[in-house]
C-alpha cells in the first residue's frame, strides 16, 4: 500500500508506533486475557462476582468518577484563577499544581493519613461531630481528588489562556452580565477540555494505588479498593483471582474511557471545535 | 442617535492612547475613523462603546451622558475584527444571543426572536444557512453573521473595528458595498475604524483622521483628501510627496525659483511643499517650469507614473502622473510644471 502525501514517513512512523505499542501495552494486556482466559468464562465471572470483589470494584469504580467529577469544576476553577488574574505567589500556585505528579504517591497518601486520621490536624476537627475522613471511602476520594487535579488543570489551562478576549467583550456589548457571560459564552467553549482532562484524572483514579492504601484503611466491603485486592489475593498465591479482578478492571476501564472519548469528541462537534 | 465625545483623554500605563478627542457625530452619520496603527482610533470606537474607561472626558447618546453607563446597558452594536462568533452556538442563536440574555421582563418570546433573527439573517443574505456553526462559514459570512448579531440589539449606535481587516481584497470590496447598502436602509449611526484611507473614502459620509492620539481634521471625503488641514492628513491620504522650499517676499521658492503657487498667508521662512502626483504636469520651456530628469517609469494603470529629479535641487525627487499617449524615458531631461499643491510652513 502506497501512500501519497505531503508529510512524509507514514510508513515507518505508523510501523514504529505499532510495534511500540503492541510490544508495551498490548503484549502485556493480552497475556493478562490469556492468563484468564485458562480460567474459562464462567470461572472468570465466579472469582468477578463475588461479594467482596464487586465491593471494591465498585468503591474503585465509583469514587473515581465522583472524584474525576469534582476535579472537572475545582480544575477548572483553579484554571481559571491561574489564567485570568495577576496576583503574587500567582507562579508558585502554578507550580504547586503538578506536584501531585511528581510526589512519590506514598508520599501523598502518608500526608493525607496524617492530616486526615481522627488525631490529625482536620481529621481532629471532624472527630467531635463523629465523622470520620480517613479510613472511610471519603478519605479515598480525598486522596483521588488530590491525585487527580492536575490532569483537568493542565488539560484547560492552555484552551483557556487561547480563548479569545473578544468573544467575552461581544457578549458584554450583546447586554450579558458577566455571569450570563461565563455560563453561556466561557464554559462551553471548554467544555471538550474539561472532559478530557475529567477523563484522564478518571483514568488515574482508577488505577491509583500507593496514595490511597494509606488513608483507605482497606476494610473489606468498606473502602477496600480493586487494586488493593488484586496485591491482597497475590500475596495469597491467588493468582487467579487476581487476574480476573485485572481483567475486570480492564474491561470496565475500557468500556467507561471509551465512552468518556466519545463524549469528548461529541462536545467538540457540538461546541464548534471541529471543522 | 447623535453621539458627541467631549475631551476623552485615555492612556495605558504610561502610553497615552487618547490625548484630548472630541468628536460630534450626527444621527444617522456613517463615519470613519482613519489613521495608522497606534493613532488611538481603535481606543476612540472602544471608548464610545464603554468598553475602555477613559481617564477623563465624556460621551454623550443623544442628551444622555453615557459617560459611566456599563457597556451592557449602553445598546451599541460592536463588529468586531476578528468576528467573536460564540463558536458553540449555530448561526441563528449567535445572532439571537443579545435577545435571549434579556431578563424575562423585556425579553422576546422564543417565536419572536426566531422570526426576528430569520429576518436579520435575510438582511445579511444568509438565509438558509441558520443551522450551521460559525466554524462552516467563510469569513466574508461570519463577518456578516456578526453584523446581524450586533443590529439584532436594536443598537444605538453601530461600531465597526476594522471589520474587513481579516479579509481578502475582494471580499472587502464587496463587503464595503454591501455595508453601505445596509446602511442607507437601516440608518443606524455607524462608526467604522480603519487603517485603509480607500475604504474610509469610499464608504463614509465623513472621515475623521486620527494621529498619535489626536484628530487631526475631520471631514467629507473630497475635504480631506482635496484640502488636507495638516502635513499629516495630506501625506497619509493619498499618494504625496514633500519637498522642502523657501517663503519669502510673498512667493514661494523652489530650486531657486519662484513657483506659481501662492503661499497661503504664512510667515517668511523654510516651509514644505506637499505634492501629489496629479500635481505636476511635464511642460515645454515656460518661465514657471523646473528643469527635470526622469529616473524611471512604469505603467500605472491609464497613466504612465514617472519618477523625476529636478536638475537644480537633487533632493527633489517626486513622482508625476503623465498620460500614458506621452512618450517619456528614463534618462530623458524634461521641465515639468507645479499645478497645485499645498505649503505648510516649518521643516
Amino acid at each position: 500500500m502506497r501512500i501519497r502525501s505531503v508529510i512524509p514517513g507514514f510508513v515507518p512512523a505508523a510501523g514504529i508506533t505499532l510495534l511500540l505499542l503492541g510490544l508495551l501495552v498490548l503484549l502485556p494486556l493480552a497475556a493478562l486475557v490469556l492468563r484468564a482466559a485458562s480460567l474459562g468464562w464462567s470461572g472468570v465471572w465466579d472469582l468477578v462476582t463475588e461479594p467482596r470483589v464487586l465491593a471494591a470494584l465498585r468503591t474503585s469504580f465509583g469514587l473515581s468518577l465522583a472524584a474525576a467529577a469534582v476535579n472537572a469544576v475545582f480544575g477548572t476553577l483553579t484554571a481559571w484563577v491561574l489564567v485570568r488574574y495577576e496576583f503574587p505567589g500567582r507562579r508558585l500556585l502554578d507550580a504547586a499544581v503538578d506536584l501531585p505528579f511528581a510526589l512519590p504517591t506514598a508520599v501523598a497518601g502518608i500526608a493525607l493519613a496524617a492530616l486526615y486520621a481522627p488525631n490529625g490536624w482536620i481529621g481532629a476537627l471532624a472527630a467531635p461531630f463523629e465523622v470520620r475522613i480517613a479510613f472511610t471511602p471519603v478519605g479515598i476520594f480525598i486522596a483521588l481528588v488530590f491525585v487527580g487535579l492536575p490532569f483537568v488543570v493542565r488539560t484547560v489551562q492552555p484552551v483557556l489562556a487561547e480563548a479569545q478576549q473578544d468573544v467575552e467583550e461581544a457578549a458584554a456589548t450583546l447586554g450579558a452580565g458577566r455571569i450570563r457571560t461565563i455560563l453561556r459564552v466561557v464554559l462551553p467553549a471548554l467544555v471538550p477540555a474539561v472532559i478530557a482532562g475529567s477523563a484522564m484524572a478518571f483514568a488515574r483514579g482508577v488505577g491509583e494505588y500507593g496514595s490511597v492504601i494509606f488513608i483507605a484503611g482497606n476494610i473489606p466491603f468498606v473502602s477496600e479498593i480493586a487494586p488493593l485486592l488484586i496485591v491482597v489475593k497475590l500475596e495469597e498465591y491467588d493468582f487467579e483471582g487476581a487476574t480476573a479482578i485485572a481483567l475486570a478492571m480492564l474491561t470496565v476501564s475500557f468500556v467507561i474511557l471509551l465512552g468518556l472519548n466519545a463524549l469528548g469528541s461529541w462536545s467538540r462537534r457540538r461546541f464548534g471545535h471541529a471543522r | 442617535m447623535d453621539i458627541r465625545v467631549r475631551n476623552i483623554v485615555k492612556d495605558y500605563g504610561r502610553t497615552a492612547a487618547l490625548e484630548g478627542v472630541s468628536l460630534d457625530i450626527a444621527s444617522g452619520e456613517l463615519i470613519a475613523l482613519l489613521g495608522p496603527s497606534g493613532s488611538g482610533k481603535t481606543t476612540l470606537l472602544r471608548v464610545i462603546a464603554g468598553l475602555e474607561i477613559p481617564n477623563s472626558g465624556q460621551v454623550f447618546f443623544g442628551d444622555e451622558d453615557a459617560s459611566f453607563t456599563p457597556v451592557q446597558h449602553r445598546k451599541v452594536g460592536f463588529v468586531f475584527q476578528h468576528y467573536a462568533l460564540f463558536r458553540h452556538m449555530t448561526v441563528l442563536d449567535n445572532i439571537g444571543f443579545g435577545l435571549s440574555v434579556r431578563d424575562s421582563a423585556r425579553r422576546p418570546p422564543a417565536g419572536e426572536i426566531r422570526r426576528r433573527c430569520l429576518e436579520l439573517l435575510d438582511l445579511v443574505q444568509l438565509s438558509g444557512l441558520e443551522d450551521r456553526y460559525p466554524a462552516q462559514l467563510s469569513g466574508g459570512q461570519r463577518q456578516r453573521v456578526a453584523l446581524a448579531r450586533a443590529l439584532a440589539v436594536e443598537p444605538r449606535v453601530l461600531l465597526l473595528d476594522e471589520p474587513f481587516g481579516a479579509l481578502d481584497a475582494k471580499v472587502r470590496k464587496d463587503l464595503r458595498r454591501w455595508l453601505r447598502e445596509i446602511h442607507d436602509r437601516t440608518g443606524h449611526t455607524t462608526v467604522f475604524v480603519t487603517h485603509d484611507q480607500d475604504e474610509a473614502l469610499e464608504l463614509a459620509d465623513r472621515v475623521a483622521v486620527l494621529n498619535k492620539g489626536r484628530i487631526e481634521q475631520v471631514g467629507t471625503p473630497d475635504e480631506v483628501y482635496d484640502r488636507p488641514g495638516t502635513p499629516f492628513v495630506f501625506r497619509f491620504i493619498g499618494e504625496s510627496h514633500a519637498l522642502a522650499v523657501k517663503v519669502a517676499g510673498g512667493k514661494v521658492w523652489l530650486a531657486g525659483r519662484p513657483i506659481l503657487l501662492s503661499p497661503e498667508d504664512m510667515g517668511e521662512g523654510p516651509a514644505q511643499l506637499h505634492l501629489r502626483p496629479q500635481d505636476v504636469e511635464f511642460a515645454a520651456y515656460a518661465p514657471d517650469a523646473l528643469p527635470a530628469r526622469i529616473i524611471s517609469v512604469r505603467r500605472s494603470g491609464p497613466t504612465r507614473r514617472a519618477e523625476i529629479r529636478l536638475s537644480d535641487e537633487q533632493d527633489a525627487v517626486f513622482e508625476i502622473d503623465a498620460p500614458a499617449a506621452l512618450s517619456v524615458r528614463p534618462g530623458e531631461e524634461r521641465p515639468v510644471r507645479i499645478l497645485r499643491g499645498r505649503v505648510f510652513s516649518g521643516d
